[in-house]
């Protein structure tokens, strides 16, 4: 998976000024910054949920820019995507939400597609829990859930949205082990979109950081490690202030104060 | 000169935006009727929403239609008796249901009970990112979760303006016959000869498949097009229930000048 030169705006605002990024077979890749900096934009774009403004998204050999929908759904059955809370089917079990893809997608005899799903689930360790509904799941459990169906396919490329946001070190470490497992298991390519440096770099072979739209570092994990880029550095040791700064731009605070400024 | 430009700007957004919204929604329905086809081809999904929309509908509907057919009969008979007409009751209540009241209050009890809850399933679905997770898996959200809720709607509202109308005549029945002692056979008979099956009865489901489709579609869409936050969720349901009043009682309008004008 290749990305060239692309750039990507809402109306006047701009996302992303530029990003060249390639993510060959077998790799999990990371792509860090801070909230807001177009992580979640440049996941989008991948999974051709946004177009482009401008360069290339090359998936599997193919341009989405290029792709019908029809041709856009045929690769899509080829990606997996975990959404950053789960995004589970909330009025089906979890049996259900992991048989979802393989009821749309496959001809498959209900004996086939129960053994697959409780493989799935054995395989994120939740194979006790088919029976429950999303409600009855904790966040650690709902994230593993969307694991399983995310991999339901067997998908060539797995995209994940903030897997660790707001989770306990435990189901940390296990989503964390789980993403580097499963692309192992499945011959496939991870891109990972997060801002927790610390379980990123003990599971990813490349990082790219990303700020103000652009590629401002990149690297394998040692590479980063023993970076001493000021915005590496300013993510990996959380300082409040640095390249990325502490205010969001405002007019100066005097302005602000003695009533001649916007607020 | 600033407070005007403001104005005629903000107007102009307004405008806009109810244009860009109207041709949102122009693209949706005619995208909602390509996707039909593959999405009636799987009919438990339909079925599921006639139950949903229809069956769990049928408590309302039932007690407000016996109410309105009650309150027919006691308001009808107390003005037709003045006139010695008291038999023709029966016919009162009859074609007020059949030809208004069945599919309009239908209608409205229908968009309140069943649409507002349509509007929140897809709006909390959006809110918690299940369409955008569908749709990366590969499968089109109108087809699977819109289609189904819209068709579900369009074929229980006629079912159900049926039964209200026919719970209102008993309603009727029950005061008029049982009650207040109106002949049971001038009551049956007289409503016999003068509802005609054609002109009242297939234009009031006429009316209700109408009011039916547009209310399925008001509420698909506000869902759909929701802001996915909580409160615009609750906007969107607002918005649906005021939306479809006003389309029902529009379309009821025109519906009525068109097949009753100058007639009967």
């Amino acid at each position: 998976m290749q990305l060239q030169d692309v750039r990507f705006a809402y109306g006047e605002r701009v996302i992303l000024r530029g990003i060249d990024l390639d993510i060959p077979r077998g790799k999990v890749v990371a792509i860090m910054g801070g909230s807001g900096c177009g992580k979640t934009t440049l996941l989008r774009l991948i999974g051709g949920q946004l177009r482009a403004s401008g360069g290339i998204v090359n998936v599997a050999g193919q341009d989405l820019a290029r792709l019908s929908t029809r041709e856009l759904y045929a690769l899509r059955r080829r990606m997996g995507m975990l959404f950053q809370f789960g995004a589970l089917f909330t009025d089906m079990s979890v049996f259900d939400n992991v048989a979802f893809p393989l009821r749309e997608h496959t001809d498959l005899p209900s004996e086939l597609i129960r053994d697959l799903v409780l493989m799935k689930l054995n395989a994120v360790g939740l194979r006790g829990a088919a029976t429950l509904k999303p409600a009855e799941l904790s966040g650690g459990m709902a994230r593993r859930v969307a694991l399983a169906r995310a991999i339901a396919l067997d998908p060539m490329l797995i995209m994940y949205d903030e897997p660790f946001a707001g989770l306990d070190p435990i189901s940390l470490g296990v989503i964390g082990q789980l993403i580097r497992r499963l692309n192992d298991a499945l011959g496939a390519s991870t891109i990972m979109v997060t801002h927790d440096i610390l379980e990123s770099l003990q599971i990813v072979d490349y990082v790219y950081f990303i700020s103000e739209g652009r590629i401002v570092a990149h690297g394998t994990p040692d590479e980063i490690r023993a970076s001493t880029d000021p915005f590496v550095q300013q993510f990996i040791h959380a300082e409040a202030d640095g390249p990325v700064p502490f205010h969001y731009p405002a007019e100066p605070l005097a302005h602000s104060l003695l009533g001649r400024g916007a607020a | 000169m600033n407070g005007l430009a403001g104005l005629v700007r903000r107007l102009g957004g307004a405008v806009t935006d109810g244009v860009w919204r109207l041709g949102f929604a122009a693209r949706f329905f005619s995208l909602l009727l390509l996707y039909s086809g593959q999405s009636l081809l799987r009919v438990h999904l339909t079925i599921r929403e006639v139950y949903f929309s229809g069956v769990l509908s049928l408590l309302i509907i039932i007690v407000s239609g016996l109410f309105v057919g009650m309150v027919l009969g006691l308001q009808g008979y107390e003005t037709l008796q003045r006139f010695g007409s008291g038999d023709a009751l029966g016919v009162l209540v009859a074609l007020s249901l059949t030809r208004e009241l069945g599919p309009v209050v239908a209608a409205l009890l229908f968009a309140s009970r069943a649409g507002s809850a349509v509007t929140a399933e897809i709006g909390l679905m959006k809110a918690t990112e299940q369409l955008k997770a569908m749709d990366m898996m590969a499968v089109n959200p109108i087809a699977r979760v819109v289609a189904p809720r819209f068709w579900g709607g369009v074929i229980s509202m006629p079912l159900l303006a049926a039964l209200f109308s026919a719970m209102g005549v008993f309603g009727g029945w029950l005061i008029g016959v049982v009650l207040i002692g109106v002949d049971e056979g001038a009551f049956w008979s007289q409503m016999q000869a003068a509802v005609d099956f054609r002109f009242d009865v297939v234009n009031g489901v006429i009316k209700s498949v109408v009011f039916g489709a547009a209310v399925s579609l008001i509420a698909v869409f506000e869902g759909y097009d929701c802001t996915p936050t909580a409160e615009g969720v609750s906007r969107a349901i607002t918005r649906t229930v005021v939306s479809s009043a006003l389309a029902i009682l529009a379309l009821d309008f025109v519906l009525t000048s068109f097949m009753f004008r100058g007639q009967s």
